[in-house]
């Protein structure tokens, strides 16, 4: 009977080889997709992905699964439209249900320079083909009627970027669907095991050191969030990379009242109520690096007073789990992805508080870039040496949250 | 609880009164003749997971530079001038 509900095993356990032509270092979002696009579309399958972990027990499990394309500098939007798109259908591609949610964001700003800036923000996305409009008061209220619009009496709503492709979506689900979609074309997901080492010759990577023993490769790609400086260290390389914790949190399940995903630029908070009727509250980074995954009860009352100020229902709910993820930021808030010094040894990383929405246009275009050693245009303004050559891809206000 | 940091000149004070500024550069401050260190010292970062030596400015208190020691796994906090 419980085979009618329940599948017994969602991954096939294969034993460890000793050779592949890709080992993918983290079985996030990142490793995950490229790791699938690699078979699916270059036919390159013999693939390892190792996760120390289980799969998606990092930020792709951890996020608040905002999909969106509204960013600012035209690299960006053109990066993030490409894999709103890929999100649309992907769990058609896949064949799993991601109960994505077309909900709508609006983007709130509640002073006069923020005005100009979400209307900027508008115009420039119009310019580069994504759907955003600027909302007057009277607009936002009709859009999403819940909201205070005298900001709990100290921050009037005077305006807003409406963006109505914004989404969210299962992210366990994407972590789940791009496994098994790998696996059923050939590649090996490997939980549990912890990559220690790089195996480097003459500046080239020649394969891993893991507690399980080395393992050779064609090339290695390190997709491990916010610990990507460990394996930088491996690999003799320093990144522009700090590791900030990131915090969210849920209320206990309510009745369907939001439908809009709301951000507030003035108070950074944003908000947003699931399929099962939790409400959603994310922020900013909290303001020094760390490595550590400890909520903390400062975050969860300046939230709280900035959340209210919006929605007044939230007072009477309570919080039922707040958990803490670790972010790789880059000093532009934009990806740092591609090529490095080592040669066959690639990063995919700099994904921030802002890269689950990322994972499908950087996992084909890392897969094309590993498999046919050419860096795809659409990235090739993220890449790792950008800071050197004085071309940083400024993103802060649009990516800084969520 | 909020991080408390100890203060050399006010105490042990809230970490909401300061501003992060980041790991100690290697080398110094001054700007570099040769343009590669220069670009190593705004850009690259050691991003340690374990003890770091960073600078922390007390804003909200004496607004004073202080210099600490924090292991960034655990957070706790060995040495402060
Ligand atoms: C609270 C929060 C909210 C967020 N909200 C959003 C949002 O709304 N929209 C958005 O687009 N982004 C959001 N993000 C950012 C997003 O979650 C991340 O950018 C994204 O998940 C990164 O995916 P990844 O695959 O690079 O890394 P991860 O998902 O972190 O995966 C890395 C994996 O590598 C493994 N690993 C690490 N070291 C090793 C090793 N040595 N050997 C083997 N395996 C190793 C880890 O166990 C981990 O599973 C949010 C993040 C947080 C924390
Ligand atoms: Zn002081």
């Amino acid at each position: 009977m419980l085979k009618l509900f329940r599948r017994e095993q969602y991954l096939r356990v294969d034993t460890l080889g000793d050779r592949y032509d890709v080992v993918i270092i983290g079985g996030g979002g990142h490793g995950l997709a490229t790791a699938y696009y690699l078979a699916a579309k270059f036919g390159v399958t013999k693939v390892a992905v190792l996760e120390r972990a289980y799969i998606g027990s990092g930020g792709t499990g951890r996020n608040t699964t905002v999909l969106r394309a509204n960013y600012k500098t035209p690299e960006t939007i053109a990066f993030y439209r490409a894999s709103y798109q890929l999100y649309a259908t992907l769990g058609q591609d896949l064949d799993y249900n991601m109960l994505r949610s077309q909900r709508g964001l609006l983007w709130l700003a509640h002073s006069e320079p923020q005005l100009r800036n979400q209307r900027e923000r508008a115009l420039q996305n119009q310019q580069f083909g994504v759907n955003t409009v600027f909302l007057d008061a009277a607009q936002v209220k009709a859009t999403c009627p819940e909201l205070d619009m005298t900001g709990g009496g100290k921050r009037p709503i005077l305006g807003a970027a409406y963006h109505p492709p914004g989404a969210i979506i299962r992210h366990d689900a994407v972590a789940w669907a791009y496994a098994m979609a790998a696996q059923r074309l050939g590649v090996e997901i490997h939980q549990g095991i912890e990559v220690t080492g790089l195996d480097i010759e003459g500046g080239r990577c020649r394969g891993v050191r893991t507690n399980q023993g080395p393992i050779a490769a064609g090339k290695v790609l390190s997709a491990v969030g916010g610990y990507v400086t460990d394996i930088a260290n491996m690999a003799g390389i320093r990144l522009p990379i700090v590791t900030h914790p990131l915090q969210a949190y849920v209320t206990e399940a309510y009745k369907p009242v939001l439908d809009r995903i709301v951000a507030s630029a003035d108070l950074h908070i944003y908000v947003s109520q699931s399929a099962r009727g939790e409400v959603l509250i994310g922020a900013e980074i909290d303001p020094f690096t760390s490595y550590s995954t400890r909520s903390t009860f400062p975050f969860l009352a300046s939230c709280s007073a900035r959340a209210i100020d919006l929605f007044p229902f939230l007072a009477k709910l309570r919080i039922l789990r707040q958990w803490t993820g670790l972010c790789d930021m880059t000093p532009d808030y934009s990806p740092l992805m591609g090529l490095c010094e080592v040669e066959n040894f690639l990063i995919s990383s700099g994904w921030g508080t802002w890269g689950f929405k990322a994972i499908p246009a950087s996992g084909l275009a890392m897969a094309e870039l590993l498999a046919t050693g050419q860096v795809p245009s659409l990235i090739a303004p993220f890449a790792l040496d950008r800071f050197r050559r004085d071309r940083a891809v400024p993103e802060r206000a649009s990516a800084g949250t969520h | 609880m909020a991080l408390m940091i100890p203060c050399p000149h006010c105490g042990r004070r809230p970490y909401g009164e300061f501003w992060a500024s980041g790991e100690l550069p290697e080398g110094g401050h001054g700007v570099e003749a040769d343009v590669e260190a220069d670009y190593r010292r705004v850009w690259l970062r050691r991003n340690v997971a374990g003890d770091q030596r960073e600078r922390w400015f007390h804003h909200a208190g004496c607004r004073r530079w202080l210099t600490l020691t924090r292991n960034t796994i655990t957070n706790a906090i060995h040495d402060v001038v």
